[in-house]
């Protein structure tokens, strides 16, 4: 076994972070009751101007004169949590929460992504595109690599033997032991994780209880860590918050990047589409916009989902400024990859036929692209549809039939045509209603086009067009 | 111009006049009509450009035209857009002619988007041909398709009245169709030769 630890150092500020768009202005996590208010976390350039976390908010309004402030959300931050282990759980079936961390059982998973340092490189690529800070470390236990993240960065043990090794420099401070011993053994005069690991077990357990000895085994792999695999919920949803009104639908265009790569990389994590998602636009009053994004066939593209949404949230109206917005996909189907030729010719930049048309349905509408096939039914008007629930006919129609067909038949107009072929007498529909009793001809007009027309049966005049054999 | 390019290869693409006839290079996108295949000079459509059409009205045999390179395509499984059309294709008519409706989409757009759908539709590069019936085109528009074409390297075939006969275009070629006294197509720009004198006739049929 061997076990991938993702420490997440900053996982509430990455959280608030990426919902905005970047910017260099200080930022400041506040936590704490009323009177006695505390940074919780704080960005790179409020850092620089001396504010660190536990210091007082006072403190900190004295060191800088101007930075965001915003409140420090568990809720949200634990929601970050599950999102990045829906995330993991693409790259292993074993996947665990830890405080700050995330650990997943990637032994069997290295035949398929590659030797370790190709497959730390995947996910460190995931986790810059997810906008998340992380260290990665590997070793045989996930306590080890829980201990070895925290220490060392990009740290990677193989085997047991070296784990020891690797282990004993580790000072107690960050071996992340139970609080008592973590306070208790530097008092004895013991430092490092590889004096305890020395210590005879019996006297530790006396001192200390069993929950110390029982960590330290754990750690170094001689008693196994009981663990609860984590399992990807069955409907996404992601809710975005601001502190600020947002007025003009162009300011959702980065938020709602974000919200549908982290869609994105949750179907990705579950191997599945989705089909239909809702965006929840919500305001300070009143109910919240509600913006369907459906699509022809189950999708997990990020640049896809992006591009439906972004279409069909562009054409929207905001009568209310948008406090938040919330991604909800409870139908996820299952994804199937669209077969790509070997030797595809098409240009390398080509979009593919799929992206097309979600392209073309999100700008000029949902019924804006039709496929027309034949149905069963002898009457013109009824003779093609576009839904797929009709049943299409399969043998080929022998007699003459135009290309165009006018939508709705309308007089035809000129000198008298001349008559090409007919009649043939379409008489049918008594069953619905819709019954129709026409002799249709093929004329040619004065201009020179073939057009198909009919009249009532037995005369020949009042042509009424309803085609063209252009 | 960078890259190094043969000269036969030049020669060949017919960008160069040579003020003598060049043998008849064979098509890979013929039109389905033989004698339209003779007059033109790149032996069929030109490739990855756009093809203007021009018409004295509609249903005047514009279709039957192009209905074989549709069914070329279209058998070969490579989608075909049709773009608001003026009227609604009939699938059985379609059909007689070989044309394999599953490949065919039919995109109904405003007059505002209709240019907006073609040049997406082109510039995907995954259509293999492009029908539309824009009503209002200046040259600008006209050129931004031709270009589009020959990013996506697809057929654009782009159907107008005949009053804009009149109007510059980039198009790479301009067919006028001519229904009285007969069915036939007068050459009014070609690329890569000067346009037949006469008009080409077809053979008619409406069936």
């Amino acid at each position: 076994m061997l076990w991938a630890c993702i420490l997440l150092p900053q996982l509430a500020l990455d959280g608030v972070l990426r919902r905005r768009p970047p910017s260099n202005e200080p930022l400041v996590l506040v936590s704490g009751p009323a009177q006695a208010r505390i940074v919780h976390a704080a960005n790179a350039s409020a850092r620089a101007a001396g504010i660190y976390r536990g210091q007082r908010l006072t403190a900190a309004q004295a060191l800088l004169q101007q930075f965001v402030m915003v409140e420090h959300d568990p809720e949200d931050e634990a929601r970050w949590h599950r999102l990045l282990a829906a995330w993991a759980y693409r790259y292993s079936a074993e996947v665990g929460l830890y405080a700050h961390a995330v650990v997943l059982e990637v032994s069997r998973s290295l035949n398929l992504f590659g030797p370790w340092p190709r497959f730390e490189s995947l996910l460190r690529d995931d986790l810059q595109e997810l906008a998340f800070r992380h260290r990665i470390a590997l070793a045989p236990t996930p306590h080890a690599a829980y201990v070895l993240a925290g220490v060392h960065d990009g740290l990677a043990v193989m085997s047991p033997e070296i784990l020891r090794e690797t282990l004993s420099p580790v000072p107690i401070t960050r071996a992340r032991l139970p609080a008592d011993a973590t306070q208790g053994l530097p008092s004895m005069g013991i430092r490092t994780l590889g004096q305890v690991l020395k210590l005879p077990r019996a006297g530790l357990q006396r001192r200390f209880g069993t929950e110390l000895v029982a960590q330290l085994d754990r750690l170094t792999g001689d008693e196994p860590t009981p663990m609860d695999s984590y399992r990807p919920p069955d409907a996404f949803e992601q809710r975005m918050e601001w502190t600020h009104e947002i007025e003009h639908v162009e300011a959702l265009v980065f938020p709602l990047r974000r919200l549908t790569s982290d869609l994105a990389a949750y179907l990705a994590g579950r191997d599945g589409g989705v089909q239909r998602f809702e965006l929840e636009l919500e305001h300070r009053s009143g109910l919240p916009t509600c913006v369907t994004v459906g699509m022809l066939a189950a999708a997990r593209d990020a640049t896809l989902l992006f591009d439906c949404a972004r279409g069909r949230l562009e054409r929207l109206e905001l009568h209310q400024p948008v406090l938040a917005m919330r991604l909800v996909a409870s139908d996820l189907p299952p994804f199937v990859p669209a077969g790509r030729d070997l030797f595809d010719t098409r240009p390398t930049h080509a979009v593919p036929l799929d992206q097309l048309r979600e392209r073309l349905r999100a700008r000029l509408g949902e019924q804006a692209i039709q496929h027309l096939h034949r149905t069963v039914d002898p009457r013109p008007e009824r003779a093609q549809s576009d839904a797929a629930h009709v049943k299409a006919a399969t043998s080929p129609e022998t007699l003459p039939r135009p290309t165009w067909l006018l939508a709705a038949p309308c007089p035809l107009r000129g000198p008298a045509p001349e008559v090409l072929a007919g009649p043939e007498r379409i008489e049918t529909g008594w069953w619905d209603g819709g019954d129709i009793r026409r002799d249709y001809y093929v004329v040619r007009t004065a201009q020179g086009q073939c057009a198909w027309v009919y009249c009532a049966p037995g005369e020949q005049g009042n042509w009424m067009l309803h085609g063209w054999f252009a | 111009m960078g890259q190094v390019l043969a000269l036969d290869t030049l020669l060949h693409s017919r960008q160069v006049w040579q003020g003598r006839a060049a043998p008849q290079p064979s098509g890979s996108q013929p039109t389905g009509w033989a004698t339209l295949d003779a007059a033109l000079p790149s032996g069929g459509w030109p490739e990855h450009a756009m093809t203007e059409i021009l018409l004295p009205a509609d249903g005047v045999g514009e279709l039957q035209l192009l209905l074989p390179t549709l069914a070329r395509l279209t058998r070969e499984g490579r989608p075909v857009m049709v773009i608001s059309p003026p009227y609604v294709p009939y699938v059985a008519g379609w059909e007689a002619r070989g044309v394999v409706m599953s490949n065919v989409d039919i995109v109904h757009a405003d007059e505002r988007d209709v240019l907006w759908a073609a040049e997406q539709c082109l510039r995907s590069a995954s259509c293999a041909a492009v029908l539309a019936w824009p009503l209002h085109a200046d040259d600008r528009a006209l050129r931004r398709l031709q270009v589009a074409a020959d990013t996506g390297k697809a057929l654009a075939f782009l159907f107008r009245d005949r009053r804009h006969a009149v109007q510059a275009s980039p198009a790479a070629l301009r067919l006028e169709l001519e229904s009285t006294p007969s069915w036939q197509i007068r050459v009014r720009k070609c690329r890569g030769g000067n346009p037949p004198v006469s008009a080409v006739p077809l053979a008619s049929g409406w069936s």
